[in-house]
């Protein structure tokens, strides 16, 4: 029999289940392999090192933030998340230091400055791709069409800088955007491979439905009512990306059921607003990272009800 | 036949729970009575009784050797016969405060005090029938221990027109309430009778997981075949966590959410476990005061086993008549896994409220900061933000809790298990309670 000591105290529950904070992550990761493999596929090499370059950095970065603030480092896998969808917004030729900058802006001041995992404010990988954007805005700028493992580039409009006013879009040109051989950062020309990792992450219940549902649909039906195509704005820029990938990040976005409706609406409303009144031809970044901002105050005002609360309104029936 | 089991009922919280109930088809064993009975002085939520016996003295089975004139008590008696050798303090767990508990020396001959059972049942008055469920110490048996007397005489200005049997034993292991319903059945019908001439309710209904088809097919063929199949009715429900709740239950089986603070009697519920009216079928009918129950001894022990046992038998004397603990067996816990209470000595006496004693393995885990996944919020049934309690619990910020209803949270432990990132959130949430409770003492 053994002895009495050897007996552990501890509050109940006594199970636990998973999955665990790296489980998940992983499973963001496993997602992402979709659009990051669509990056590859075409963008070439160069797709593979800003890749590279992104996580790498981010990882470095996460490690020296931990040591320096003191704390263990926990090979959790979020900065690796970080890193691939920072890379997934950049332009195919960004110069490498650039993409290096903007992984150890997301990690160091956006994540590590406000407490690291579970405390940023805003998403990383978005809070640097603006940071990049305004630092270094020609680069940031320079398109180019998919060149696969080709040298040669030829640099290019993405359908939303090019398109003037209402474009008119020919059977191929949607196909071409569906499937990613269009000009436009890494990650976001292919709605197809962002799509299998979404529904992926959906399925293993990883994220709610509610954001990205609500968001494409918004901008949808907004684009419908200015007399737009809804499906030239749905494939269009980083919209796919955004609404599957950056949106439903679980620290930035609301956590009440309601409040990822509101939160997805919103975003629909602020993306078509950007994109039809605004001076700049995407406003996906910039809409999530001012949700971001109001995650807060959304998740104060879509409590449920308790059970049991009486408001005089629903009581015993 | 036709109507008495309704339709099943799920609710969208909750989890399912790994079920392991290893013991489900295992017949009920009488349990060894213990040489030295630890009788804990306050097996029931409320006031401890004071001990009618001394050092020296000689009690037989069912002799009342604790009683209160507190209103919210109820009397405990001895469980074997023997001589009263001595007194010690025990930790209640519920409270985790020390009780006074009395220790008999058995003399090995379970001699019992004469029973007096009541010539004719069906004459006994409300307050007669209150009163022997009083006097044998009868308190809830799904593990809350509230004094059964208290709730079956509830206020006059509330009309209770429901009662609910609770079969449901949502928590993973136990089996004590389902292996009751099958061997004892007739006993638990014929206790809902009893409260149901107490309470004249308009509806009884028996609330049973279907993870236990064979105790829903049980309970209907007795329904039948005594003839109460228009007043009682069995409702199936789906097998999660926790299901069994008196609140998750009055919601689900009849659309009513008992008043934050309030008691399902506000709604005019009332909700007895099985083993509960199988109680007060040996009190009232038998004359039998409770000296022992069912609990389910499993999980790490070689012989998983639902044993017939007398209260203040030590742990250690059940884990030895299952074989003793297998494997790295380091968590002794008393009650369900998801609310029961971890145990660091065998000695430790079992007591009314204990429904299984589960020996498992527990590997550490670590502690990450919250990713705001929502998870917890998605499945508790009080429909609460977890994640924020716990926030506010760790940071101290008490009066926040208090405006987020945290005592509207019965600890069921849905948050906490499903957290990915390990936070103990129950627990921060019981630091809450109680600092709120001292300042509401203070004040």
């Amino acid at each position: 029999m053994t002895s009495p000591r050897e007996f552990l105290i501890s509050p109940s529950p006594h199970l636990w289940r998973g999955p665990s904070v790296s489980r998940i992550m992983y499973l963001v990761m496993l997602a992402l392999v979709f659009p990051a493999g669509a990056a590859i596929y075409f963008f070439g090499f160069r797709a593979v090192a800003v890749l590279g370059v992104c996580t790498g950095a981010a990882l470095l970065t996460e490690y020296l933030c931990k040591k320096m603030r003191g704390h263990a480092f926990v090979m959790d896998g979020s900065a690796v998340v970080t890193g691939l969808l920072l890379a997934l917004t950049l332009p195919p030729t960004v110069p490498l230091w650039m993409a290096a900058v903007g992984a150890v802006f997301a990690i160091a001041i956006v994540k590590e400055a406000f407490g690291g995992l579970g405390h940023n404010i805003f998403n990383p990988a978005l809070g640097a791709r603006a940071f990049v954007s305004v630092s270094f805005s020609l680069p940031m700028t320079t398109w180019v069409k998919p060149t696969g493992f080709a040298v040669d580039v030829v640099t290019s409009a993405t359908p939303l800088s090019g398109a003037s006013g209402w474009p008119q879009f020919d059977p191929a040109a949607y196909q071409a955007m569906f499937l990613g051989n269009i000009s436009g950062s890494l990650g976001e020309t292919s709605a197809l491979a962002i799509l299998i990792g979404g529904c992926l992450l959906l399925g293993l219940r990883v994220i709610s439905w509610r954001i990205p549902a609500t968001y494409i649909g918004v901008v949808a039906i907004l684009a419908f009512a200015f007399g737009q195509d809804p499906l030239f704005h749905i494939l269009a820029g980083g919209l796919m990306l955004g609404a599957f990938f950056m949106a439903t990040d679980y620290v930035t976005s609301p956590l009440t059921n309601r409040g990822k409706v509101m939160f997805g609406v919103s975003l629909g409303v602020l993306t078509m607003l950007i994109r039809h009144f605004g001076g700049m031809p995407e406003g996906v970044c910039y809409s999530i990272l001012f949700m971001n901002a109001m995650t807060p105050l959304i998740d104060r005002y879509t409590r449920e009800r308790p059970y049991g609360l009486v408001k005089r309104a629903k009581s015993a029936d | 036949m036709a109507g008495v089991i309704l339709k099943k009922k799920s609710s969208p919280y909750g989890v399912k729970v790994p079920e392991r109930k290893l013991t489900a088809g295992k017949p009920i064993e009488r349990a060894p009575f213990p040489d030295k009975a630890i009788i804990s002085l306050q097996q029931n939520l409320g006031a401890p009784c004071r001990a009618l016996v001394k050092r020296g003295d000689r009690v037989l089975t069912g002799q009342k050797i604790g009683d209160s004139d507190k209103f919210v008590s109820a009397p405990v008696h001895a469980t074997i016969s023997g001589e009263i050798t001595g007194t010690t303090m025990v930790i209640n767990p519920p409270t985790a405060q020390p009780v006074e508990t009395l220790i008999v020396t058995s003399d090995g001959t379970d001699e019992w005090v004469e029973l007096q059972p009541p010539e004719s049942p069906a004459d006994l008055s409300s307050e007669q029938i209150l009163s022997r469920i009083r006097e044998a110490g009868i308190v809830g048996l799904g593990g809350a221990a509230f004094p059964s007397h208290i709730k079956l005489a509830p206020p006059e200005n509330k009309k209770i027109d429901t009662i609910i049997l609770n079969g449901c034993e949502c928590e993973p292991y136990a089996t004590s309430d389902h292996r009751v319903m099958l061997e004892y059945g007739e006993k638990v019908l014929s206790g809902l009778n009893i409260i149901r001439r107490l309470l004249s309710p308009e509806f009884a209904y028996i609330a049973i997981e279907d993870n236990k088809e064979d105790a829903i097919d049980h309970m209907e063929k007795l329904i039948v075949s005594m003839g109460i199949e228009r007043d009682v009715k069995i409702v199936p429900l789906e097998s999660k966590y926790p299901m069994g709740a008196e609140r998750v239950l009055t919601k689900l089986i009849l659309g009513r959410e008992v008043p934050i603070g309030g008691l399902p009697l506000d709604v005019g519920v009332v909700i007895h476990n099985v083993g509960t009216t199988q109680a007060i079928h040996e009190a009232v009918v038998e004359g039998k005061p409770l000296v022992e129950r069912v609990i389910t001894v499993t999980g790490a022990v070689r012989n998983p086993k639902n044993l017939l046992v007398r209260f203040g038998t030590p742990l250690r004397t059940l884990i030895e008549f299952c074989g003793g603990t297998v494997g790295k067996a380091n968590k002794v816990i008393l009650g369900g896994p998801m609310m029961g209470f971890a145990q660091f000595d065998l000695d430790f006496p079992t007591v009314k409220g204990t429904n299984s004693l589960i020996v498992k393995e527990d590997t550490s885990v670590t502690e990450q900061h919250c990713i705001r996944c929502g998870r917890c919020i998605e499945v508790c049934p009080m429909r609460l933000m977890p994640t924020l309690l716990a926030n506010c619990a760790m940071a101290g910020r008490y009066d926040e809790c208090k405006e987020a209803h945290i005592d509207n949270c019965f600890e069921c432990g849905v948050c906490a298990y499903s957290c990915p990132a390990n936070i103990p959130i129950v627990q921060h949430i019981r630091v809450a309670k109680r600092e709120l409770a001292k300042r509401a003492v203070k004040r």
